[in-house]
């Protein structure tokens, strides 16, 4: 894809995430950041390409992107975990029982 | 403009629907009731892009991938489960740090690796347009890596959270910068190993020296930009290999961060470069000399305040940092649930920089079982306070104060603030009276004829007044 292609869909996305973010109620940033981490650890995309290339590139590279695996899964799955364990708490108020 | 390795478009396709997905799971959190949902939609979103990134690039490695990948989960689920919600700050710090370190072991593996990313020029160099989105990758990644770490030793206190200045480091810290921008730049011309080297270190460097000089109580904003930063890293990285889902990724956490980062300088009436700047706002234990005390203020015991409460239509509960350094948020909600028994109605008061990271109040009342519909930002509650019988205040300080209404030398001016003093009686939780709030300024509220201090560690203070409630 070439440069603009890929320029024009980050600028869509800011806009999208400036919209998005501030619907977020506030009751609700600590979780969100705590899954815009896990999300941000998309960045393992890129490590798996580094951890698997068997062509010609050093293995030091490889090495670099197991690295990087292993801490970008700790962000996404403790990121998504933490975030469940917190959107569990809120809880509203009961319905008072009937005396 | 140059030519990458043609796409595959269902692998573009897929990449395409992750970013959507994660678009999701942040619209989910408009509210507790969409909120697990849109995790949901997060996860799958991550699942579909590291799906699509192992089956169509060409796997060498796959049981080393899944063994780091099993590392990483072990780690990451076990802390998940284990963290104390009052240590939330900590772990979102620390995981920053992973993220901003991940993505310079990226933009090092793109580095010594371009082949295999596709980045090679035809000429045997790396394109230039490449070099310097990895350059800003990498510098980023390592600002977001160091200052991460300082952000997380301070949050932790293993570090004092007094901001530590050297001297002249406007000047260092404005030339480190030029010089990683510099030689960003200079890369582009010459792509020699010593310039990506220096570049990463000086990143690291110029981490290290913007966060330390930032007092403890600046936190949630620095967290907050640190947020930002990760999401610029993997924006950069995601430039760099052409990858839709990281590239629109990157925007949505830069934004978030961003946003938050300026919410959180809205509500202490600060700039953001002022709290850049660093050099405000240290521990409360560390800074000044003891209030003068010779105001005349009023004690109370926790059977006067069970006594006032529960004879009160409408109580209001402001609670701050020091609820949770104190551990107090369950023997609080018990005390909120007896006052309900005596026909009193509770709501919580939350200040946006109240705790030390944007919504940690909330998070921490959730814990504790409160629900949700009783707590109450502050724009939407502070209107209430004159109808209100009783506020209660406990372990928030700063942000009760009415001299950032009406002093204008004070240094917390200007900064939005609960209408505490409006309340019938206002009821204090404090250690003791020395001691003033992290902008160093004593708080009127504590002298006023309508105020009853309690002086006692926070929970243990909570707990005696259900036990005069019973």
């Amino acid at each position: 894809m070439d440069f603009i292609s890929i320029l024009s869909i980050f600028v869509m996305a800011c806009f999208v995430g400036y919209y998005v973010v501030w619907s977020v109620t506030p009751a609700l940033h600590t979780p969100l950041m705590a899954v815009t981490n896990a999300i941000s650890s998309v960045i393992i995309v890129g490590a798996l390409i580094a951890s698997s290339a068997a062509a010609g590139g050093s293995a030091s590279s490889k090495w670099l992107g197991l690295l990087a695996v292993v801490f970008a899964s700790v962000n996404i799955f403790g990121g998504f975990a933490v975030t469940e364990r917190m959107l569990a708490m809120y809880k509203k108020k009961e319905k008072p029982v009937a005396k | 403009m140059h030519e990458a390795a043609p796409v595959n478009p269902w692998v573009a396709l897929a990449y395409l629907i992750s970013g959507v997905c994660f678009i999701l799971a942040l619209r989910g959190l408009s509210s507790p009731a969409s909120s697990r949902q849109g995790n949901r939609y997060g996860m799958i979103g991550m699942a579909l892009a590291v799906g699509t990134t192992l089956f169509t690039h060409e796997i060498a490695s796959l049981p080393e991938i899944l063994v780091a990948i099993a590392i990483g989960a072990a780690i990451g689920i076990v802390t998940a489960r284990k963290i104390a919600m009052t240590d939330m700050p900590q772990l979102v710090a620390a995981f920053h740090s992973l993220v901003g370190m991940a993505a310079v072991l990226v933009g090092v593996a793109a580095f010594l690796n371009p082949e295999a990313f596709g980045i090679m020029g035809p000429d045997g160099e790396i394109l230039t347009v490449s070099r310097v989105e990895m350059g800003l990758g990498v510098a980023i990644g390592a600002i977001t890596f160091s200052g991460s770490v300082i952000a997380f030793l301070k949050l932790n206190g293993n570090v004092g959270g007094k901001p530590i200045m050297l001297p002249g480091r406007h000047v260092i810290n404005l030339g480190v910068l030029a010089g990683i921008l510099g030689l960003i730049a200079y890369f582009t011309q010459d792509q020699s190993p010593w310039i990506f080297w220096t570049v990463t270190l000086l990143s690291f460097a110029i981490g290290f020296l913007l966060i330390i000089p930032i007092g403890g109580a600046d936190m949630p904003v620095v967290v907050s930009m640190l947020n930002s930063y990760s999401g610029w890293a993997a924006a950069a990285m995601g430039f760099t290999l052409h990858n839709t889902a990281m590239i629109i990724t990157g925007a949505l956490v830069g934004s978030s961060g961003a946003i938050l980062s300026y919410i959180m300088c809205r509500a202490m009436n600060r700039s953001f470069v002022s709290v850049i700047a660093g050099g405000f706002g240290g521990d409360s234990a560390a800074s000044g000399a003891a209030a003068a005390t010779d105001r005349p203020w009023k004690r109370g015991s926790a059977e006067d305040a069970a006594f006032l409460m529960q004879q009160a239509e409408q109580v209001i509960i402001v609670p701050g940092y020091g609820m949770a350094v104190a551990q107090a948020q369950h023997a609080l909600r018990e005390m909120a649930d007896k006052l309900k028994e005596h026909g009193v109605r509770v709501k919580y008061a939350i200040h946006p920089v109240a705790g030390r990271m944007p919504g940690h109040m909330n998070v921490l009342l959730a814990e504790a079982n409160v629900p949700y519909d009783e707590v109450f930002e502050l724009e939407d509650i502070n209107s209430e306070f004159a109808q209100t019988d009783v506020a209660f205040v406990i372990g928030a300080n700063d942000v009760t104060n009415p001299a950032a209404k009406t002093d204008k030398s004070s240094p917390i001016y200007g900064m939005p603030v609960l209408d505490v003093e409006k309340a019938k009686t206002v009821l204090f939780v404090k250690r003791s009276m020395g001691g003033v709030g992290y902008a160093g300024v004593d708080n009127d509220v504590f002298y006023m004829d309508n105020t009853m201090m309690l002086l006692a560690d926070a929970k243990k203070m909570v707990e005696e007044i259900v036990k005069s409630l019973d």
